[in-house]
């Protein structure tokens, strides 16, 4: 099992989803994050005072999934999520080592 | 009108006269003859029955909508205007500290305020500075009291007069507190709006506006306030409210020191969305302030909306601008900040200019307090939270200045009005320049008495109580600190 996030343009959310659904994925988690990678930051200017936020915001997106699916759900963030501009995110994978729906006590990838 | 009917007016006019000044009269007589009065003599130091006769039904009604109008502009739109601008964990502390010196404010005024603003000095001495305690608890005003006006023979009643008045008492104070937001204990600011209402605002006001009234200074000249004497111009409070509370909380902001952080953390304003409520309602509560400021529902109250709206209008738009030149982008604080730059800007002078010499004042003014809240503060690297020295103090000083200029009637404005003569008539040969020092000199006298009184308040509460909160309570905020809330729970 796989353990995917992905880090992504807020107003590209939606499109990601679909992409996503379309393939089959049951579910994902989705937060609203901040950080700063190479995309430059703004400046806000309140009267006098004038702030440089190197902190932009962005969505998370986590996704456990089988060996099989993974690969193609990269693929598929990649695709959905581009912009072909700075900023457009990252995406990260790493082994998941167990799963377990509360419900029913499964474990593995059923539970997924 | 044909010779009969003058005469009978005539006549009746003057049997009128006669039953008013016997004290006389059925509703009907006493009706007929506030008509009468127009085209009859005018009474010299009306008794308060002959006052009572004088009242207006408009008057009255305009006086008391104008008092909830600037009610408003303190809650909720000065909380709102400043809540909007600070740090989510200070929205409370800064919503709670302008309705309750809005509360405590209000409670002083019934209590001594009135008294001490707008009556006869302990002794005459006295009278050039501050009133006595004649009406103290609201002592001998009642429904059949009259206030004066700026016309001979026109009242209003003293209890109108009175809550409009209390509601300029409440909103002063509390418009000090922006300067240092953020970093104030609660219960120290209270006891020091009370000590500076007291010692600062009531003798400031009756300095201003007190006077013996059109029907009666003819007689008692020195029935007056000490500026009021000189002939300062004050329409609706730019020196009393503006420079008065911008200056006491220029003082309070050194005194207390800077927030924690100032300068390395960003301190941005929470929620601009409040921000321009707060401003729009202040812009319309504003006509209470300054068109209300005439006390009667006339053609000056009309020149006063208009040029109130004008200057606001200009102010504005002469606020984006600038920050369209400086940062290429015209931002909504900028528009708010201007809005209420030209309406503390325009204050003094709402009754005396024209609607086009508004419009410049309004034009001029944001682009000095702009100055003043970005690169005069930068430099000098003071912590006025919310600018209230920037916009109020700066703002009120180009106002009050302004004033001699636009009052002018050779630019089209209403000029000074000569109340030592009975009835009282324009005073011939308007100067800027002596009216320009006149305006000056009533500047300095409330800069140096709301700056050094409240000194001493701000050091003596310091020292005893103590004004400001420990580091980690200004780290955690003044909501849960304070008042043990949060504004936003999600």
């Amino acid at each position: 099992m796989k353990f995917i996030i992905a880090i992504i343009k807020p107003f590209k959310l939606d499109e990601v989803r679909e992409a996503l659904s379309s393939l089959g994925v049951a579910g994902m988690t989705v937060s609203e994050v901040k950080g700063f990678g190479r995309q430059k930051g703004q400046t806000e200017i309140y009267r006098g005072a004038e702030y440089t936020t190197n902190m932009l915001p962005k969505v998370k997106i986590e996704i456990a999934a089988s060996d099989d699916l993974a690969p193609r759900i990269i693929e598929t963030i990649q695709q959905a999520a581009n912009t072909e501009a700075i900023g457009d995110g990252k995406i990260f994978v790493i082994d998941l080592a167990s799963a377990t729906r509360i419900r029913t006590g499964e474990t593995g990838e059923p539970a997924l | 009108m044909n010779a009969e009917n003058v005469t009978s007016d005539m006549k009746g006019n003057h049997m009128i006269r006669k039953m008013i000044s016997g004290v006389v009269g059925s509703g009907l007589a006493l009706g007929f003859a506030s008509t009468a009065f127009a085209q009859a003599a005018l009474i010299k130091a009306p008794t308060a029955a002959q006052q009572a006769t004088m009242i207006n039904k408009g008057d009255t009604t305009w006086l008391l909508v104008s008092s909830a109008l600037v009610l408003m502009m303190s809650v909720p739109g000065l909380a709102l205007f400043y809540g909007g601008l600070v740090r989510t964990k200070n929205m409370l502390s800064v919503l709670m500290q302008v309705f309750m010196i809005v509360s405590v404010a209000g409670l002083l005024w019934a209590t001594v305020g009135y008294s001490l603003a707008f009556t006869t000095g302990f002794t005459p001495s006295l009278t050039p500075y501050v009133g006595g305690f004649s009406k103290a608890l609201m002592r001998g005003i009642d429904a059949t009291t009259a206030a004066t006006t700026f016309s001979n023979n026109v009242y209003v009643p003293e209890l109108a007069y009175f809550v409009f008045q209390m509601t300029f008492a409440m909103i002063t104070p509390a418009l000090i507190i922006g300067s240092f937001a953020e970093r104030i204990k609660f219960t120290p600011l209270i006891v020091f709006v009370v000590a500076w209402s007291i010692l600062v605002y009531y003798p400031i006001a009756h300095m201003v506006w007190y006077w013996a009234g059109p029907d009666f200074l003819k007689d008692t000249p020195n029935e007056a306030g000490l500026l009021n004497h000189w002939g300062a111009l004050d329409f609706a409070g730019g020196t009393v409210v503006h420079i008065n509370a911008g200056i006491a909380g220029m003082v309070g902001c050194l005194m207390i020191g800077k927030r924690v952080g100032f300068g390395k953390e960003n301190t941005p304003p929470h929620s601009l969305t409040l921000t321009m409520v707060g401003a729009s309602l202040l812009w319309v509560g504003w006509f209470g302030f300054n068109a209300g400021s005439n006390l009667e529902a006339n053609g000056v109250t009309a020149v006063a909306f208009v040029n109130t709206m004008l200057a606001t209008c200009a102010a504005a738009v002469s606020w984006a601008l600038i920050e369209q030149v400086v940062h290429h982008k015209p931002s909504t604080l900028g528009a708010a900040s201007g809005a209420v730059a030209g309406l503390v800007a325009i204050t003094p002078a709402s009754g005396y200019a024209a609607p086009m010499t508004s419009l410049v004042l309004g034009l001029v003014v944001s682009p000095i307090c702009f100055l003043f809240v970005t690169t005069v503060k930068n430099k000098f690297k003071y912590d006025d939270t919310l600018d209230v020295f920037g916009v109020h103090c700066v703002g009120g000083i180009t106002g009050a200045l302004g004033t001699a200029i636009v009052a002018s009637p050779a630019l089209g404005g209403q000029g000074v009005t000569d109340y030592t003569k009975f009835p009282s008539v324009l005073t011939p040969g308007y100067s800027i320049v002596s009216q320009l020092f006149i305006q000056f000199q009533a500047v300095a006298i409330t800069l140096l008495w709301s700056g050094i009184i409240s000194a001493i308040l701000y050091y003596v509460i310091d020292k005893t109580i103590g004004l400001r909160p420990t580091e980690e309570a200004e780290r955690e905020g003044l909501d849960i600190t304070e008042h043990g809330e949060r504004a936003y729970n999600y």
